[in-house]
């Protein structure tokens, strides 16, 4: 089964993944929120008790069913490689960072998409700040930049995120060690085994299309490439299709759930989104998903988000409805420092 | 025959560095990558720039020659 090899094919997966995320806002997960991976490893961080914030802590199906749905389809069909050692430490960093400016903007790129699907007019403001950060990225790609060649590792290093997800899940159904939110997004949630099977499904169509929001942005800049986009596209019809039929649609800057107006933040979020994005060769889908068919880097870079999403709430980073925090803007901007020295300084291509 | 090694490399770099070796010459490139997506890329830009990719499959990885 070869998703990637026609446009048609893409738009189908796109689709696919769009009806999935619609069945999950319709079944009880957050307005807006449907599937947003920055919103869901940081709730399944918060179930761990890696940060304390009440409203967002419940271990999200969707997250175990996304790596799990990668790993068994590219086990299936042959894609499953074993593979580690691409400058793991850095990829920590990029995780974290990635989280950071997701919860500056409040939502990783899918759930931009998805705001966008449902009128929110900050969402299209952060865009820019994301277009800015990949076409940084791209220009360091162009400059040299890499993060050096993984190598091949024992089959079951690969697998090691899959297990801990696996546990997770079993922690989550069958005991009550693990935290859950009373009130506020984390606890709005679709059932478990409705919330498992969408990100199965999701994990992978997203795996067998190359679904990449970074990545579809990075081709049209880089390669005049527009089949990573034709699955965005497929996605964000669908959500729109759904918005504007459950009357969810609202084309405004105020008022929309779980957002801030805050515009140069809502840019500069998702600027270091996009770049760190690049740097690290996915947005947060595809590193769960990378994860999952095998590679330890991006498995590194997943800890990265779950590291960067305690570091949030434990000291006031992350936004909310009400806006951005003083914290949160410093952090900010020294993430886009710290991009910036990973980008253009050190890190070149070895021939 | 020039080859490119994009082995272990993250997307897009093996795109890019077939991208900058075909502008380079017209002679056949040979290619060699680690991921099944990146060798249908290279496949894909190949095809799409009026070219022939025959790949063969070398334990986990892939050698994939354009002329």
């Amino acid at each position: 089964m070869n998703l990637s090899d026609s446009k048609k094919k893409l738009a189908l997966a796109g689709v696919v993944c769009g009806l999935v995320a619609a069945a999950l806002a319709y079944f009880g997960n957050p307005a807006n929120m449907a599937i947003c991976i920055a919103c869901f490893v940081r709730d399944t961080a918060g179930a761990l008790g890696m940060h304390q914030a009440a409203v967002v802590q419940y271990a999200r199906p969707e997250t175990v069913g996304i790596v799990l749905g990668a790993f068994l389809i590219s086990i299936a069909t042959k894609e499953y490689r074993s593979t580690g050692g691409s400058s793991p430490m850095t990829r920590f960093v990029l995780g974290m960072v990635i989280m950071i400016g997701s919860l500056v903007f409040l939502g990783c790129p899918l759930r931009m998409v998805i705001r966008m699907s449902a009128g929110d007019l900050n969402a299209y403001v952060a865009l820019i700040g994301f277009v800015a950060g990949i076409a940084t990225g791209a220009y360091a790609l162009k400059k040299g930049f890499s993060l050096g060649r993984a190598h091949e590792t024992n089959a079951m290093s690969g697998a090691v995120l899959s297990a801990m997800m696996v546990v997770i899940l079993a922690l989550a159904v069958g005991t009550t060690l693990l935290i859950s939110s009373k009130e506020g997004p984390g606890s709005m949630h679709a059932p478990i085994i409705i919330a498992l099977i969408g990100g199965l499904i999701f994990g992978a169509f997203a795996q067998k299309s190359r679904m990449c929001f970074a990545g579809s942005i990075r081709d049209v800049i880089l390669m005049k490439n527009f089949d990573l986009l034709t699955v965005i596209a497929g996605l964000f019809v669908v959500m729109l299709i759904y918005n504007i039929a459950t009357g969810n649609f609202h084309a405004s800057f105020v008022g929309q759930p779980i957002a801030h107006t805050e515009h140069i933040w809502n840019i500069l979020g998702m600027y270091a989104v996009g770049l760190a994005a690049v740097l690290a060769g996915g947005c947060p889908l595809r590193q769960l998903v990378l994860a999952g068919q095998g590679s330890s880097d991006a498995g590194v870079t997943v800890l990265g988000l779950f590291a960067g999403a305690a570091v949030c709430h434990n000291f006031g980073l992350a936004s909310s409805g009400e806006g951005t925090t003083p914290a949160g803007r410093i952090a900010c901007i020294l993430c886009i420092l710290v991009l910036l020295v990973i980008a253009f300084v050190g890190n070149k291509r070895k021939s | 025959m020039k080859e490119v090694d994009a082995r272990g490399l993250s997307c897009p770099e093996p795109l890019m560095m077939t991208a900058a070796i075909l502008k380079e010459t017209k002679e056949p490139v040979k290619v060699l990558v680690s991921e099944p997506h990146q060798k249908t890329n290279i496949e894909k830009y190949a095809k799409d720039h009026g070219k022939k990719a025959v790949t063969i499959e070398k334990d986990s990885e892939f050698e994939i020659v354009i002329e």
